[in-house]
């Protein structure tokens, strides 16, 4: 019997292994994944296309760290079934591993919607995995016209890692608007015209209806011709697991802000789980790299019998464009400051004396310091409004403020 | 362990610190040749108007939120200095989305740069620290 078994091996399996490793130094830890890879910072798969790193430079932890961590790694072996009574997990291949704690670090897969006619497509991809990318890379020429079938954040970096490869690159979204997960429609229409301005081509507010062959026929009867179709509509929680053995499923694993699933001893966390959004005050999934780390950890603490607790969950996003920075925070609801000057755009948005979320786009300068009063709920009465609108600044606090956070251990 | 410490009651607003880190961390043999009508990129940056003023770098935290949020794995702690891989960082900002202090920015190249504090450079005491004319930034151990 393994000590502790974790399903997964990205951010959440990883955080998993640090956090059981900060309290119990020598219990058994067995990793498995379906993916025969050494652990990779999974939204790095956009760079490693564009040049900026590479299989060696993208590995989220050192060559050691399995062994130095004293962990067991099954990798390309996939997990089929969980027993929770028995407390046990199968493997493909049949063996059966049992465990005393047990985290669910499944991540999520891509959702490829019923198209008609896209059996008929020669060259098509998903964009999630390594292997993903490698498939993709394999088949891009510079000569290739590339359609992507979604505007959000997977399908604009794909378009942003394979720009320079490519002849032409067209996005089709069935939202009138490009990131409306993260962006509100102002910010959307910045990003939209800088993406333009680079060269790609969008067709918002339509849908592929057909394809036949290398010919999109879009619902709005326009027909785009294409080499390669990258489908990134997005991601479905990977559950089953958890479902089948009886364990709490909404949009994703329910889990406490301990990482507990409902299932005795099974902990999940990562984007096969939901966490308790803060700014928002509801449950849903965040698959964020942050939140996946943060959750992995406190589930592995937990585990090993530490305490611990995830409880400032919110979403974020970091993410750039072809120069063009993006942050985003929170939940946007409340009242709002906003400031445009060109490509460089501020909102902020408030309500109950604390700030509930903000987008920043081009200038995103010590951003964290806005993140920190959503996830503190700092009261904005505490501090200089004026200031803290003007920009992220410690100015805006108190001098006693400051003297804590400038002039004590942190 | 020794960190580096700021009091806004000594800070002049004088910006040497800024030059010393730029200077420390260029990796040239001479301050001219480091600075001289260039850009400076220091990781310490003076916050501030007529009144107050203070320095403000990485705090080396405890429980470094920098370090949890990487997407690259490039931020990591070694013996208590919250220390950045630049070959690995691909300057996607997350640390700047999180930082509570705002105490990452991104270097001359466009990967990110922080504070660490001089401990590949300027041996034992961070160059802020010993350029500060007034012994407002101080590196010591504190609770």
């Amino acid at each position: 019997m393994a000590k502790y078994v974790i399903i997964g091996n990205s951010t959440a399996a990883i955080g998993c292994v640090e956090g059981i490793r900060s309290k119990d130094k020598d219990g058994e830890i067995v990793l498995i994944a379906s993916e025969n890879h050494h652990t990779y910072a999974r939204p790095l798969i956009s760079y490693l296309l564009q040049g900026k790193t590479d299989e060696e430079r993208m590995k989220y932890r050192p060559d050691s760290f399995y062994e130095e961590n004293h962990v067991t790694a099954k990798l390309g072996e996939t997990v089929t079934k969980l027993d929770s009574e028995k407390k046990t997990v199968t493997l493909k291949s049949g063996e059966e591993i049992s465990y005393e704690k047990l985290l669910v670090a499944t991540g999520s897969t891509p959702f490829v919607p019923p198209m008609e006619g896209l059996d008929t497509v020669p060259e098509k991809f998903t964009f999630m995995s390594l292997d993903d990318a490698h498939a993709l890379e394999s088949v891009l020429t510079k000569d290739s016209r590339v359609l992507i079938i979604g505007a959000g954040l997977i399908g604009l970096k794909c378009a942003e890692g394979i720009k320079e490869r490519v002849k032409s690159i067209t996005v089709v979204d069935l939202a009138d608007r490009v990131l409306p997960s993260i962006l509100d429609e102002t910010g959307s229409a910045i990003v939209k015209d800088f993406l333009e301005k680079q060269g790609i081509e969008f067709h918002l507010g339509d849908t592929a209806a057909k394809f036949a062959g290398t010919t999109a026929t879009l619902k709005s009867g326009l027909t785009v011709d294409f080499d390669v179709l990258v489908i990134a509509v997005g991601v479905r929680p990977n559950t089953s697991l958890v479902k089948d053995a009886g364990g709490e499923v909404r949009r994703g694993i329910a889990a406490d802000d301990t990482g507990k699933t409902t299932l005795p001893d099974v902990y999940a966390a990562g984007d096969c789980a939901e966490s308790f959004d803060i700014s928002a005050g509801v449950n849903r999934v965040l698959a964020l790299l942050p939140n996946a780390y943060m959750q992995g950890n406190t589930a592995g603490i937990n585990m090993a019998g530490g305490k611990a607790s995830f409880d400032r969950a919110i979403p974020m996003n970091a993410i750039g464009f072809m120069g063009l920075h993006i942050i985003t925070a929170g939940t946007y609801d409340g009242e709002t400051y906003v400031r445009r000057d060109g490509e460089n755009y501020k909102i902020l948005f408030y309500k109950d004396d604390v700030l509930k979320g903000y987008i920043l786009i081009g200038d995103v300068a010590r951003a964290g310091i806005y993140t920190a009063l959503i996830r503190n709920r700092t009261p904005l009465s505490s501090i200089d409004f004026k200031l803290i609108c003007e920009k992220p600044q410690l100015m805006a606090f108190t001098a006693r403020t400051r003297r804590d956070l400038l002039s004590k251990q942190q | 362990m020794k960190r580096v410490y700021v009091d806004e009651k000594w800070c002049l607003g004088c910006h040497l610190c800024e030059y010393y880190c730029a200077f420390a961390n260029s990796g040239k043999s001479s301050m001219i040749k480091a600075l001289k009508d260039r850009t400076i990129h220091p990781r310490i940056r003076i916050e501030g108007d007529n009144q107050v003023s203070f320095a403000v770098s990485c705090r080396h935290c405890t429980d470094p939120l920098c370090v949890k949020s990487c997407i690259a794995g490039a931020l990591s702690k070694k013996d208590g200095v919250v220390c950045i891989d630049q070959n690995k960082c691909v300057g996607c900002h997350t640390c700047v989305l999180v930082c509570p202090y705002g105490a990452l920015m991104p270097s001359e190249s466009g990967v990110m740069q922080k504070c660490e504090l001089c401990i590949e450079n300027a041996g034992g005491k961070p160059a802020c620290v010993q350029g500060c004319p007034n012994k407002a930034i101080i590196f010591e151990e504190r609770d």
